[in-house]
């Protein structure tokens, strides 16, 4: 077959006549299906206009359902009717033109340069629409039409389909849709593309129908239900109505039936045949189904997110792709992904069989589908051959060049792996295959800050690749390892959460001596080579048994202290300095940093790969924070990233799991002292102010704050004096728990949660609010029937004293679900608000380009920005968005001098 | 009480605007290989160009502060 160019498209109205021309069968029964089960002739499921039954033969064209693509049918209209599509542009035609000769009304003088302002327009390839709507707006003006002398009456449209004509007494007179099309047809070619249209392929009155396209079946195919019984689609249920509607329109007319009941029947068959074009009309009741359901319609098949453009062709279904849940497996690397075998089983890569693989995939063959096995092959001369039980065999010995199988994925294999939403580059990477038993894709946790998962039943989709081409480009661009950096703020995206910062917390914090066996309990899963020196060595106390002693033979135990542990994963070279978590940002208050000799260990300290000190917390490994992973991955590259951060994974586990690690209801215990003081110094002391407060409030006594009311006043000092309050109770309740509080722990390493939470589960949940204010709506002056109206107090507004662990009260309980559904409100629509947002975002930027001149430009060349985002920088390849760290760069540099 | 005019030029979220010379004009789109209608637009009604004079056709320059990269410059031309 030739293939041939798309040289242009061009949108126009069809006319009655190419109607006609186009249609295959003129349809006048309503009904679908006769007696005998076979469509009836001149139906709506006519075989002229296409099959969907097996076995029968189109009228047409002759061929077979699949074959035959359908063919379009026509209903004779009985009365003309609106187009609802054009209903509007219908209205301002009408007013723009003499209701007599049908000109435009437009004098001569702006009538031509009108006509050169569209023809300019349409030359610079712009849009004509801007012309055209003062076009309607001058021609609407005119009284009397300048060219026959007639005076022109107001016009008046009724959505969504009627027009009026309104004379001089005010009078209204409905313009039936033939009066329209009449009025339509009286205006001159000249005049038409005045209005942008092109009256060879458009003219206004075919926006009036008198023949109404029927589509073929094949566009409404009827389903066949369980039970036997034909269902049909929505548009042949309307079409069906449009027809009997039609008929009876007819029947009545031809009876001379009075103009009352003809005019019902002629707005009725009007409403049919919009709703069959748009079912979502404002004003207009919905048609509906018998079940109740509206139906869907041709307007309803195009439009939205599921509709023809937005669902079935700018996106698609895809093949070789599975879904199943995804699980944590801390051991498996950050850029593999473990598949289920029964997943590996259906997914299938292709492979030419060659002289170089031919024993290898002649074995593949010979397992036929039992795993690394094969579901098809397809011989030399193109046929496909489906493996199966009894056929493997001999499918092997036939093996030869030329051929193609399709073998199962397995190990090594390279997949794309996703999960929805898809919010940026990084929720779709490249990982390896690695098949696992079980029945979900396993994930190393490392990895799920990118895609924003977590294991309380996410589902993600993985995508095999099929062509080498796309198998290398994956490996490049797309590999786990190459996305450590996001692009979005230029640090690692990828490193610890939750357990493993625990543990490597635990692991670097305070004075530990391990001895050998410990330190290789610890490191059993990593690989490293050399332990180094120990630190130094300790007399073993009373009944310690060593291994290899002999007798009462006491030998020193050498030992290697925690920070020794860590720098063993670190690799060499790598030189940093930074403050931790735990840093109580002594240089802010004015004092100074005693860097590696700080007390509370918060300032860490990398010298040639050696930790010298420091405790490793969220800033030194975490996701979004990483400064060592930064680092490794600037200095080292990506590869020695990836195995650092696995090693990290298996470091900190092994050393939490041997530390061992829980967080029960009972940390959140607090002695009585602690509750009392709690009670006391700060629940207390609080109420006792907002009282003081509220009494000199009502004594005229408080002064104003600038800018705000007295009453803001007062409420802006209650809040702050309750939210105080409850900063002071969590400060007791820190004290009383102590940092070896796993609680605390968590909140102080950044691995879960904040002093905040703790607070409020131990001490104090403090202050409910409603737009960020104390809660006040309720009865008249008072939120809840157990305060007196005008109580001012901080029980009386939400103010919660209790802990989570102590239990609130009913007032409470009440102010705490009134400011939590806020919260809930909040999320529910900004989620759905920022989706928007950014879909607009998207389609406004994604022709953007940057061009190797370091502009950025759009699609025709024209700039947009100088220079990318003023510094021309990449914040992946960049140092937290900066192009260098210039600190770090001077510390380097004095480094080699001394 | 008569208003004193203060020129929008004044104002620190206003960036410095100024006209291009006709030779630095060729330099620039000789520099980027681009034609006069590739740059960046900006309307005669605009009140920064009502206030510094300048005409259609004309290639502004525009100075602005930037938290990036501390000044950014951008030309843009006058069209009406």
């Amino acid at each position: 077959m030739r293939t041939k160019k798309i040289k242009g498209i061009k949108f126009g109205l069809l006319s009655s006549k190419e109607i006609r021309k186009m249609s295959a069968s003129r349809i006048i029964t309503p009904d679908t299906y006769g007696e005998d089960g076979f469509p009836i002739e001149r139906g709506l499921v006519n075989q002229q206009i296409g099959v969907i039954d097996p076995g029968l033969r189109c009228k047409t064209c002759g061929g077979r359902m699949g074959e035959c693509p359908g063919h379009f049918g026509h209903i004779d209209l009985e009365a003309a009717v609106i187009h609802i599509g054009y209903a509007k542009l219908i209205y301002r035609i009408l007013t723009a033109t003499c209701r007599k000769c049908g000109k435009v009304l437009l004098g001569e003088e702006d009538r031509k340069q009108f006509l050169e302002e569209i023809e300019r327009q349409k030359e610079r390839q712009a849009d004509v629409g801007e012309v055209v709507k003062l076009v309607f707006k001058e021609a609407a003006k005119s009284r009397v039409c300048m060219y026959c002398g007639e005076p022109q009456q107001r016009i008046k449209y009724d959505k969504p389909t009627a027009y009026k004509e309104i004379d001089e007494d005010e009078k209204e007179r409905r313009l039936m849709p033939n009066d329209v099309r009449e009025r339509l047809e009286q205006i001159p070619d000249e005049d038409v593309a005045l209005f942008g249209m092109d009256p060879k392929n458009a003219r206004p009155e075919w926006m009036v129908l008198t023949v109404l396209p029927v589509p073929p079946v094949t566009a409404r195919p009827s389903i066949t239900l369980e039970s036997g019984q034909r269902s049909e689609d929505d548009l042949t249920h309307k079409l069906v109505d449009i027809i009997r509607i039609n008929q009876r329109f007819m029947e009545n007319r031809d009876a001379g039936a009075p103009q009352l009941i003809i005019e019902d029947l002629w707005e009725l068959l009007q409403y049919h045949i919009n709703t069959y074009f748009d079912n979502d009309i404002a004003g207009v009741p919905p048609a509906r189904h018998r079940s109740g359901r509206p139906l869907k319609t041709i307007s309803q098949r195009l439009k939205g997110k599921e509709g023809r453009f937005r669902g079935s062709l700018s996106g698609k279904r895809v093949n070789f792709s599975a879904r199943t849940v995804i699980s944590p497996d801390p051991d498996i690397d950050i850029d593999e992904v473990g598949v289920p075998e029964a997943i590996a089983k259906e997914l299938t890569i292709t492979v030419n069989v060659t002289e170089r693989n031919f024993d290898v995939m002649r074995e593949t063959v010979r397992r036929g589908r039992t795993h690394p096995g094969v579901n098809y092959v397809r011989r030399s001369d193109g046929r496909k051959v489906k493996v199966t039980e009894s056929n493997y065999e001999t499918l092997a010995e036939e093996l030869d060049f030329g051929w193609k199988v399709e073998r199962h994925i397995q190990d090594g294999d390279i997949v794309l792996f996703n999960r929805q939403p898809s919010l940026h580059r990084l929720s779709i990477m490249a990982h390896y295959v690695m098949i696992m038993p079980g029945r979900t894709f396993r994930l190393n946790p490392t990895v799920c800050p990118p895609y924003n998962a977590d294991y309380d039943g996410d589902e993600m989709n993985m995508h095999v690749l099929q062509t080498e081409e796309a198998r290398a480009e994956a490996k490049i661009l797309m590999a786990v390892q190459r996305n450590i950096i996001s692009p979005r703020f230029g640090r690692p995206i990828i490193g610890s959460i939750h357990d493993y910062i625990t543990g490597l917390f635990l692991l670097t914090k305070g004075e530990k001596r391990f001895e050998k066996e410990k330190v290789l309990d610890i490191l059993h899963k990593i690989d490293v080579e050399d332990l180094g020196e120990p630190a130094g060595t300790f007399e073993p106390p009373e009944g310690y048994e060593v291994s290899g002693t002999k007798g009462d033979e006491v030998r020193p135990i050498p030992y290697w202290t925690e920070k020794q542990v860590f720098s063993m994963i670190l690799p060499r070279g790598l030189n940093l300095e930074f403050q931790g978590k735990t840093c109580a940002k002594c240089v802010e208050r004015g004092e100074e940093c005693k860097k590696e000799k700080c007390s509370r260990d918060a300032y860490v300290m990398i010298q040639d790969g050696n930790l010298v000190s420091g405790i490793i917390d969220e800033n030194a490994l975490g996701s979004f924070k990483g400064i060592i992973i930064a680092r490794i991955f600037r200095q080292h590259g990506e590869e020695i990233t990836k195995t650092f951060i696995k090693n990290v994974s298996r470091l900190a586990i092994n050393y939490i799991k041997q530390a061992g690690f829980s967080f029960g209801i009972s940390d959140e215990d607090i002695p009585k002292e602690g509750k009392e003081q709690i009670r006391e110094e700060a629940v207390h002391e609080a109420e006792k102010k907002v009282e003081r407060l509220i009494r000199a409030y009502e004594g005229g006594e408080l002064e104003a704050l600038p800018g705000r009311k007295l009453e803001e006043t007062l409420e802006l000092l209650i809040m702050q004096e309750l939210g105080r309050a409850r900063d002071y109770s969590g400060d007791i309740a820190e004290r009383y728990l102590g940092i070896e509080n796993p609680g605390v722990l968590m909140a102080k390493s950044g691995a879960r949660g904040s002093m905040l939470n703790l607070t409020q589960m131990a001490a104090c949940v403090g202050q409910q609010s409603v737009r960020g204010e104390r809660i006040k709506r309720g009865y008249r002056g008072r939120t809840l029937p157990h305060f007196k109206p005008g109580d001012r107090s901080a029980d009386a507004h939400g103010f919660v004293r209790a802990s989570f662990k102590d239990g609130l009260s009913p007032t409470e309980y009440f102010f705490h679900a009134v400011g939590g559904r806020e919260a809930l409100v909040d999320t529910a629509v900004r989620t759905s608000q920022s989706g928007y947002f950014q879909r607009r975002l998207i389609n406004a930027l994604q022709d953007l380009e940057v061009k190797n001149d370091g502009t950025v430009r759009e699609t025709r060349g024209t700039v947009v920005q100088f220079k990318y985002g003023d510094d021309g920088v990449d914040p992946s390849k960049s140092d937290s968005g900066k192009f260098v760290d210039v600190d770090e760069v001077i510390r380097e540099s004095l480094k080699v001098e001394t | 009480m008569k208003k004193e005019r203060v020129s929008i030029l004044e104002h620190e979220l206003v960036p410095k605007h100024e006209i291009v010379g006709e030779e630095k004009v060729a330099e620039l789109l000789d520099a980027y290989k681009i034609k006069k209608e590739q740059l960046t637009k900006i309307k005669l009604s605009d009140p920064v160009i009502k206030e510094i004079k300048a005409e259609v056709d004309d290639v502004v320059r525009i100075t602005r502060r930037s938290r990036i990269a501390g000044k950014s410059l951008s030309y843009r031309l006058v069209i009406e």
